[in-house]
């Protein structure tokens, strides 16, 4: 057992950060900067990846990736973390929309089209999938598309649209039959943001910033040579990008504090008899934190050994997000409720305060985005211990008669 | 990076599982705690036969030589099965210590006679109530004196290596020792007092830092025991829910079951990765060891609580019957835990190495 790359890996690392040191000058990193600000970074930054040959690494060459190892991926990831660079706004686009369209798309035009502009960073995509009426069950989507000659035109609303407000395009699933049953009935397509009829109105969540928007359908027009796989294939094509998703969310933030700041926050409270991190309670708390967060971390490295070696990683890696966002939760609430009074003032002066507060409330969104606790719980037991299935009532009934 | 167990130790893995199910099953234990036995020594043969008591043990005494990958994956494959066997106070426990630091003169008494089962060894670290690696006990003069409680397997065992104030000893049996059997919260394996009354005893290497690491990989290889335990209660109520049916389903299908089996897996997965590094720390004598050691026990502890308690649960009334096999993980969860200490002097000991160091959690 070690935790050395093998000479292969250790070569393409050196190589990459040697890059990301020198190309990642000038550009603005992620912590504090504007949206305004972090799209324009980001933009810059994408290019010269573009430019070197670091999108889509895993990707086939035939789309314009470098047809490359998940490790490399994977080290490309964790070098560029270091250096905090911006990618954020590409997440979903480049993770989850774009190997969709290409996996999907009915013609090499498309992909022609699509593919490079987003690799470079010039078009952001989107991924319009949950509705007021279709979170968890994704498959009760109501977003009408109906045929019209050549096009389909889209009457609808979806919602929790991550970075709608900045984004170019986007992978868009509709329902195109409402005579059949839910899974059945759907259409995927690419949607120009920009089109007519598109409205856009960003949300404000309740930790007060806005990365998520309503998004209203008024006959929007799109080309059937938009359309993703096959008419009424819509679901299977979604769970290429789900399936991406999951793999996308999952890894704690990268401005949440962990067993460190607790400790430091711990030892600078006072109590009658020292600080807060000679208690007991206190201890078991910053324990059972490490216990979580360094045991996904160590999960983690139990996948990439399997990729690493040429195996076939284990489930194990399903269990990261919902460990991550509860732990963040509850790590969250215990550092502010030991500060007392304290824990409830905005830039108090305790060490770190601020950041235990900003993630207690994320968390809370965290645990509904990208697949909720019980969603996610669901998975694992039925995939992972392969319990049975909900029973599902509405799954052979007609769209149209689903109450 | 290369975290995960060797191909050799999976194999052992593989044939260990199968001769432990044919061989044994959970039937072996219900025999023993039936018949208020020591242990089962016909079944104890045949793992000397297979090597298990030599497998660490190097060559010139008699021993496979193996590495601590191996002894990891049996301490886990026994910990499955509840085997009623001195494995872990001899193999896991005592031989660990005498080969990490026995002088040469008890290394080459006893570990011969380890690795070909003519004798078995324990430890005694637990006493009364205080935290693993207090004692306040004292060789005086190659002497010992003083009460030692609970200890493993004492009634079979040839030898006891003794946690005291300065460090571990060795006590043979004979002159000196009263081993009084007690009932304790494990039926299946044996645990006594013993009562120390200026017994002879030898002092091992490096006096109180050597007592330290024994604790340690101590938290590690029974952190692999516990964790076989948590897996193996995990694949029960598992199994249960799929065929046991209520309200026209099984049960199995309804979420307040299928999520505390998820939750399950997610703690066994977690205790399994800290259980890794802990092999990882022991395996290259990083220094790591004592955050890693703590993790692992952390977690398999909390891993191994949740699966026992919830796998009668889940079971239902007859998982509360004797004849269940239920209560041997929901007992040996105990034992684990109160043998080498709970939850919080854990917690303690994980903080005061985070505190010692300053660098950043790695992600």
């Amino acid at each position: 057992m070690d935790f050395e790359d093998t000479p292969q890996e250790a070569e393409y690392r050196a190589t990459v950060r040697a890059w990301i040191a020198e190309s990642i000058k000038g550009i603005p990193t992620e912590d504090g900067s504007s949206r305004a600000d972090a799209v324009t970074a980001s933009k810059a930054w994408q290019k010269k990846k573009f430019d070197a040959g670091y999108v889509g690494i895993t990707w086939p060459k035939a789309v314009g990736g470098q047809g490359g190892t998940a490790m490399q991926q994977i080290i490309f990831n964790q070098e560029e973390a270091k250096f905090n660079a911006p990618t954020e706004v590409y997440s979903i686009g480049l993770g989850m929309c774009i190997p969709t369209v290409f996996s999907h798309c009915q013609s090499p035009d498309i992909a022609a089209r699509y593919v490079p502009v987003a690799m470079k960073g010039e078009e952001i995509w989107c991924q319009l999938f949950s509705e007021p009426s279709a979170g968890s069950d994704v498959a009760a989507v109501r977003t009408r598309a109906e045929r019209d000659g050549d096009d389909w035109v889209i009457n609808g609303q979806k919602v929790w649209t991550s970075g709608a407000h900045i984004s170019d395009f986007g992978i868009v699933i509709t329902r195109t039959d409402p005579n059949v049953p839910k899974h059945k009935g759907m259409t995927m397509f690419i949607i120009d943001m920009k089109a007519p009829g598109v409205e856009v109105r960003p949300i404000k969540q309740m930790g007060g910033s806005s990365e998520f928007n309503e998004v209203f359908f008024t006959d929007v027009r799109i080309a059937d040579t938009h359309r993703l796989g096959e008419v009424g294939d819509g679901w299977k094509v979604s769970l290429t990008t789900l399936m991406h998703e999951r793999l996308a969310v999952g890894g704690k933030p990268a401005s949440t504090p962990g067993v460190k700041e607790m400790i430091a926050l711990a030892k600078a409270i006072e109590t009658e008899t020292g600080n807060a991190l000679e208690e007991s309670h206190v201890r078991q708390k910053i324990a059972d934190v490490y216990v979580a967060d360094r045991g996904i971390a160590l999960t983690r490295m139990r996948t990439i050994s399997a990729l690493s070696s040429g195996r076939t990683p284990g489930p194990e890696n399903s269990i990261s997000k919902v460990v991550v966002a509860k732990t963040m939760q509850e790590m969250g609430r215990f550092a502010v409720d030991l500060c007392e009074g304290a824990g409830m003032i905005d830039g108090h002066d305790l060490p770190h305060l601020g950041r235990f507060q900003s993630s207690y409330i994320g968390a809370a969104g965290l645990r509904i985005a990208g697949g909720t606790d019980e969603i996610l719980r669901n998975i694992i037991a039925e995939r992972v211990l392969g319990l049975p299935g909900e029973i599902r009532v509405d799954k052979d009934l007609p769209f149209n008669e689903v109450k | 990076m290369n975290f995960q167990f060797s191909d050799e130790a999976e194999a052992l893995r593989d044939q260990a599982r199968k001769f432990l199910t044919d061989k044994s099953g959970r039937e072996k234990a219900r025999a023993v705690m039936n018949d208020g036995a020591s242990h089962d020594a016909v079944l104890w043969a045949e793992m000397v036969a297979l090597g298990w008591t030599a497998l660490r043990i190097p060559e010139e005494f008699g021993g496979l030589g193996l590495s601590i990958l191996e002894l990891c994956v049996l301490a886990e494959e026994i910990g499955r099965m509840v085997s009623p066997v001195p494995f872990t106070s001899s193999v896991l426990l005592a031989t660990e210590v005498l080969i990490e630091s026995g002088t040469d003169a008890q290394k080459a008494k006893w570990l011969p006679k380890l690795a070909d089962g003519s004798a078995v060894g324990t430890v005694a670290f637990a006493e009364a109530s205080l935290t693993p690696g207090r004692s306040k006990l004292k060789a005086v003069g190659g002497t010992l004196s003083g009460i030692k409680a609970p200890v493993a397997d004492a009634t079979i065992a040839n030898f006891v290596i003794v946690a005291t104030a300065e460090g571990l000893v060795l006590v043979e049996e004979g002159a000196g020792i009263c081993v009084t059997p007690l009932e304790t919260v494990d039926k299946v394996r044996s645990s006594s007092q013993l009562s120390f009354t200026n017994a002879p005893c030898t002092p091992l290497n490096g006096g109180l830092a050597a007592q330290e690491k024994a604790i340690q990989s101590a938290a590690v290889l029974l952190a692999f025991e516990g964790l076989g335990g948590a897996d193996a209660a995990m694949e029960m109520a598992v199994s249960y829910a799929k065929e046991r049916t209520a309200f026209g389903r099984h049960i199995g299908g309804y979420q307040a079951v299928k999520h505390r089996l998820a939750d399950m897996y997610i703690k066994n997965q977690l205790a399994r990765s800290h259980a890794c590094y802990g092999a990882w720390a022991l395996l290259t004598d990083a220094p790591e060891l004592a955050e890693a050691a703590a993790g692992a026990r952390l977690a398999a502890l909390d891993a191994f609580a949740f699966a026992a308690e919830e796998n009668v649960q889940l079971h239902g009334g007859i998982g509360y019957t004797w004849e269940s096999d239920c209560q041997f993980y929901y007992r040996r969860a105990r034992h684990i835990t109160l043998l080498l200490g709970t939850k919080a002097p854990w917690a303690d000991r994980l903080v005061r190495t985070l505190e010692q160091r300053n660098a950043p959690i790695a992600a």
